[in-house]
């Protein structure tokens, strides 16, 4: 089978690869573009590890064909701070300890991020269902929930 | 594994009709990716008909029905007020299933061709009297939505048909609709037992009613003599105990992991009367959230 040419934009870049029609985007982002932020947890869609936006929409990436990201606007966990400087979800799970072996993280913070984008004053209850999709294995859910809703309040009262 | 992605229903249909071996449409991908992944389907042609016009759209036609693309995920449906307004048992429904990850592309129309008689959407969408534009080598046919799963995993589109629409009819007056299902978690989890009602109302009497139930029987149900129970009444207990009694005697569930035989028709009872009080609400024009809010 022969492979193929995909044009898109990862972050704000535009990037190109060459995939076999059956690699996830998540493939193609990881071994391709080595963007390794995105993880391969259960590569099913139940983990939620490998979340990315897709022309800003949250999907799981393991879900997406590599093929799929043709002329689309993919964001991944290495877009969302600026620079040096950090997204305030990224410093305030610092600040919490919210994670442990990390590698549910950059999937939780891109989840997170949407969420907040689309609702900059949620519920604890609305955090936990949003993040239902994001499973961490090292069960730090309360300080993860917490600590989204310690950003969201700062984000709205530094607007 | 070839990948197309045809511009046409018509030329979508002409690559399935022709092709050999093992062949699936693409769409959210949610079914179709995770099925190639655990190699339960290696599918010989992928067809992505995402890049066919108007497959992401939601339209309300001049009539009031609509008119949705087979792309749209499940989370447009939800932030659709319009669509919600009218129909919020339909995208109750299909909210229901999977995380948010996954309503950011899982569809209406997979969540109906992928054929699980727990798929949370189906009940919702029979209850609607929704139907489907099957697109195939001989033109389009429209059918109700009931007739395309035809057993787990199977339906009964022929080879080089697919579904290109589907199509809810015009809300109306006095209407409501509703979708519940139970699963021993709060979220993430496939029905043990789903209901839905579709029922219309004049003054406080229920004057049309559909009751469609999901994981107890191969296919989804639609259940005539649980919808015949109510219809005449104003929904008071004793219509609600023969609904309830109507919606349990349909039911020819599987014991497994889930679910008993026994609780199964037990709760399909329980939750025909909790899904035709929501509808019955709704119908009287209280706005009640889904379990999302």
């Amino acid at each position: 089978m022969s492979k193929i040419h995909v044009s898109t934009t990862v972050n704000g870049d535009a990037v190109e690869y060459l995939c076999d029609p059956r690699e996830t985007l998540l493939d193609c982002l990881r071994d391709k573009l080595s963007l390794t932020g995105a993880k391969e947890g259960c590569g099913t869609g139940d983990c939620g590890a490998c979340s990315v936006t897709l022309d800003g929409r949250l999907v799981c990436s393991c879900l997406v064909l590599g093929v799929e990201a043709e002329g689309k606007e993919i964001g991944t966990v290495e877009g969302i701070a600026e620079g040096d400087v950090l997204h305030p979800l990224q410093q305030k799970f610092i600040d919490y300890a919210a994670l442990q072996c990390g590698i549910c993280t950059p999937g939780i913070l891109v989840a997170a991020k949407a969420l907040l984008e689309q609702n900059p004053d949620p519920t604890e209850e609305e955090v936990r269902f949003w993040l239902a999709g994001n499973l961490c294995r090292c069960t730090g859910y309360d300080k993860i929930i917490r600590a989204v809703m310690d950003t969201a309040k700062d984000m709205r009262e530094a607007v | 594994m070839n990948y197309h992605s045809p511009a046409s229903f018509a030329e979508a249909s002409r690559i399935a009709a022709d092709a050999s071996g093992i062949t699936r449409f693409l769409a959210g991908g949610t079914d179709v990716l995770v099925q190639l992944r655990a190699d339960i389907v290696t599918p010989d042609t992928l067809i992505d008909i995402k890049k066919i016009p108007g497959t992401g759209e939601i339209t309300r036609n001049a009539d009031g029905s609509w008119t949705l693309g087979v792309a749209v995920p499940g989370a447009e449906l939800g932030e659709h007020t319009g669509l919600v307004a009218d129909w919020p048992g339909v995208v109750e429904a299909m909210n229901l299933v999977g995380s948010t990850q996954v309503q950011g592309r899982a569809t209406l129309t997979g969540n109906l061709c992928n054929g699980s008689p727990a798929a949370d959407s189906v009940p919702a969408m029979v209850a609607a009297s929704m139907t489907a534009t099957v697109t195939g080598p001989d033109g389009n046919r429209i059918v109700a939505v009931q007739y395309i799963p035809t057993g787990p995993g199977k339906t009964s589109l022929a080879k080089g048909e697919l579904v290109s629409a589907l199509h809810i009819p015009a809300r109306g007056e006095n209407a409501g609709d509703a979708y519940l299902r139970f699963i021993p978690r709060s979220e993430m989890d496939i029905a043990v037992v789903g209901c839905a009602v579709n029922l219309r109302l004049d003054g406080d009497t229920v004057v049309e009613a559909r009751v469609s139930l999901g994981a107890v029987a191969p296919t989804v149900l639609l259940v005539e003599d649980a919808a015949a129970a109510i219809i005449g009444s104003t929904l008071d207990d004793a219509a609600l105990d023969r609904l309830a009694s109507a919606a349990s005697a349909a039911c020819k569930p599987i014991n497994d992991k889930r679910g008993t035989i026994e609780f199964r028709t037990e709760v399909a009872g329980v939750l025909a009367k909790r899904v035709a009080r929501i509808a019955y609400a709704r119908a009287k024009g209280e706005i009640i959230k889904g379990h999302h809010g």
